[in-house]
C-alpha cells in the first residue's frame, strides 16, 4: 500500500472517528442551550 | 500468557505492544479514543435523570436512589488510584477495553436489577463495576495524549476531560427521552438501562480500536523538548508514581486540587437555589425556569474552561494558570459576596468564572504533573491525585449544605444563607494558593535512575501494527 493510500484512508478515518465523537456532543449542546434559553425568558 | 521476557502478561490485541502507531499514524486520531471514552463515563453526571422513576417504580428513598451515583464516585476514586500502575503497564487499549466492559456491565447488571426488584443489583453494578469503568476510564488515555501532544499537553488533556463535562450534557436529554418513550415502570427503565449498556459498548469500542502509543522516541515534527523545559518546573527527568506520593510536590498539587474543586462544587450544588436566594427580595426575582437555565449556564462555564483554560496553561505555565484558577477565583467569590445581591449580571458572570476555573482545574492537572514528574508514570499519578476529587467531592456539599442549614434555623433569608461559605470557600482558595506557591521543581533523588535501562522496552521491533 502506497504513502498515497494511507493519506486517503487515514483522512476518511479521521473523519468517521471525529463525526463518531462530534454528533453526540453536538446534540448535547443543542439540547444545552435550548435549556439555557429559559434563563432570559424565564 | 506472559511476554518474552516474562516480565509482565500479555494481552494480545489488547496489549500495549499491539497498539504502537505505524509511521504514518496520525496523532489527531488520539484526542476523538479518548474523547468516546470520556464522552461515555461522562454519564455519570446525569444519573439524576433515573433517580425519579426508580424512586416510584423500586419505592425507594431519595438517599437509596443516590446510593448507585456516590459509589459509583466512590468506586472511581478507589480504582483510578490503585489501578493507575495497572494502567501504565498494560497500556491504554487495554484500560478502555476494561472500562468500556466494566461501564457497560454495570448498565447490563442494573437493567436487571430492575427488572427483578432486586435494587441490590443496581447499586453492584452501576456503583461497583461502573465505578471501576469510570476510574479505570478517566485515567485511560490520559498518559498516551500527553506522549503523543509534549507540544501541547494541556490543549490535549483538557479535550479529553472536557468530554467528561460533555457526557453528561449528552446523556441528560438522551436518558430522559428514552424514559419518555419506554416509560418509567420497572419494564422501561430496565429497557433503558439495557440499551444504555448496548450502545455506550459500541461508542467505546472506537476508543478500543482507534488509540494508539507512539513509537519509543517519538516526537512531534519540529519540536524538541529543550523547548518546553525552559520553564523551571518542567522536567525531562521520570518520577515513579510510588516516588511520587512521596514529595511535597504531589501533595501541595493534591491541597491545590481538592480546593480548587470544593470551591467549584460550592456553587455547582447549590446553584439553582442560590441565585432563587440572592434575588428572592429584589425587584427582578429568579423563576424555576430560568434558574434551571442558570445551571445550563454554568455546565457550559465548567466545560469550556476545560479546553479552554487547559490550551492556555500550554502558553502561560501550569504554575500561572493555578495562579489565576485560585487568585482570580477568590476574587470572584468575594464579588459574589460583597455585590452579588446587588446586581444579576455580576453574580452570574462571577459564577460563570469560577466555573470555568473549576473545569481548567480537573483539565490541566495531568500536564502539571507531567511538568513536575515527567511522562513516565504521569497516569498513574494522576490516578493516585484524584482522591483529592473523591474528598472535595465530600467537602463541598457538605460545607455548603450545612451552613445553609444553620443559617435557615437561625432565621436568615436570602444571600445571607450563604455568605459564610462564600467565605470558608475564599479560605480554601487562599490556601490552595499557598500550596500552589510552595510547588518547586522535584528533587533529583526522586528521579529514575536512567528510563530506558530501568523500564522494559514497550516494542521490540516487528511489533508495530
Amino acid at each position: 500500500m502506497t504513502t498515497a493510500d494511507h493519506g486517503s484512508r487515514r483522512t476518511g478515518l479521521m473523519v468517521l472517528a471525529w463525526l463518531w465523537v462530534g454528533l453526540p456532543l453536538a446534540y448535547g449542546v443543542y439540547e444545552l442551550i435550548l435549556k439555557l434559553t429559559q434563563l432570559f425568558v424565564g | 500468557m506472559r511476554d518474552e521476557v516474562g516480565q509482565r502478561p500479555n494481552f494480545g490485541f489488547l496489549d500495549r505492544s499491539h497498539t504502537v502507531a505505524p509511521p504514518t499514524w496520525s496523532r489527531w486520531l488520539v484526542p476523538p479514543a479518548a474523547l468516546s471514552v470520556h464522552l461515555a463515563i461522562g454519564q455519570a453526571y446525569a444519573w439524576s435523570v433515573f433517580k425519579p422513576p426508580l424512586e416510584s417504580a423500586l419505592g425507594l428513598s431519595g438517599t437509596l436512589s443516590a446510593l448507585p451515583f456516590q459509589l459509583g464516585i466512590v468506586m472511581l476514586g478507589l480504582s483510578a488510584a490503585f489501578g493507575g500502575t495497572l494502567v501504565e503497564r498494560n497500556g491504554p487499549r487495554w484500560a478502555m477495553f476494561v472500562s468500556a466492559i466494566c461501564f457497560s456491565s454495570g448498565f447490563l447488571l442494573s437493567a436487571l436489577g430492575v427488572y427483578t426488584h432486586q435494587y441490590w443489583l443496581v447499586v453492584l453494578g452501576y456503583g461497583f463495576v461502573g465505578g471501576i469503568g469510570l476510574g479505570i476510564g478517566y485515567i485511560s488515555p490520559v498518559s498516551t495524549l500527553i506522549k503523543w501532544f509534549p507540544d501541547r499537553p494541556g490543549m490535549a488533556t483538557g479535550i479529553a476531560i472536557m468530554g467528561f463535562g460533555g457526557g453528561a450534557l449528552i446523556a441528560s436529554p438522551w436518558s430522559a427521552q428514552m424514559l419518555s418513550s419506554f416509560g418509567t415502570d420497572t419494564g422501561g427503565i430496565a429497557t433503558a438501562f439495557l440499551v444504555h449498556g448496548l450502545v455506550y459498548a459500541v461508542f467505546m469500542s472506537l476508543g478500543v480500536f482507534l488509540i494508539r502509543v507512539p513509537p519509543d522516541g517519538w516526537t512531534p515534527p519540529g519540536w524538541s523538548p529543550a523547548r518546553t523545559t525552559v520553564r523551571r518546573l518542567v522536567t525531562t527527568a521520570n518520577v515513579s508514581a510510588r516516588n511520587a506520593i512521596r514529595t511535597p510536590q504531589f501533595w501541595c498539587l493534591w491541597i491545590v486540587l481538592c480546593f480548587n474543586v470544593t470551591a467549584g462544587i460550592g456553587i455547582l450544588e447549590k446553584a439553582a437555589p442560590m441565585i432563587q436566594d440572592f434575588f428572592a427580595d429584589t425587584a427582578t426575582p429568579v423563576a424555576a425556569g430560568a434558574a434551571a437555565g442558570f445551571v445550563a449556564l454554568l455546565s457550559l462555564a465548567n466545560m469550556a474552561g476545560r479546553i479552554v483554560w487547559s490550551s492556555t496553561s500550554d502558553l502561560i505555565g501550569r504554575k500561572n494558570i493555578y495562579r489565576v484558577y485560585l487568585g482570580v477565583g477568590a476574587l470572584l467569590y468575594l464579588s459574589i459576596a460583597h455585590f452579588g445581591d446587588n446586581s444579576k449580571p455580576i453574580f452570574i458572570i462571577c459564577a460563570l468564572g469560577i466555573l470555568s476555573f473549576y473545569g481548567g482545574g480537573f483539565a490541566t492537572v495531568p500536564a502539571y504533573l507531567k511538568d513536575l514528574f515527567g511522562t513516565y508514570q504521569v497516569g498513574a499519578i494522576h490516578g493516585r491525585l484524584l482522591t483529592a476529587w473523591s474528598t472535595a467531592g465530600v467537602l463541598g456539599p457538605l460545607i455548603v449544605n450545612a451552613i445553609a442549614d444553620a443559617q435557615e434555623h437561625a432565621g436568615r433569608t436570602g444571600p445571607a444563607l450563604y455568605t459564610t461559605s462564600l467565605y470558608i470557600m475564599i479560605g480554601l482558595l487562599a490556601v490552595g494558593f499557598v500550596a500552589n506557591e510552595l510547588i518547586r521543581p522535584v528533587n533529583s533523588r526522586f528521579h529514575e535512575p536512567a528510563p530506558a535501562e530501568e523500564r522494559e522496552p514497550l516494542v521490540t521491533k516487528g511489533d508495530a501494527s
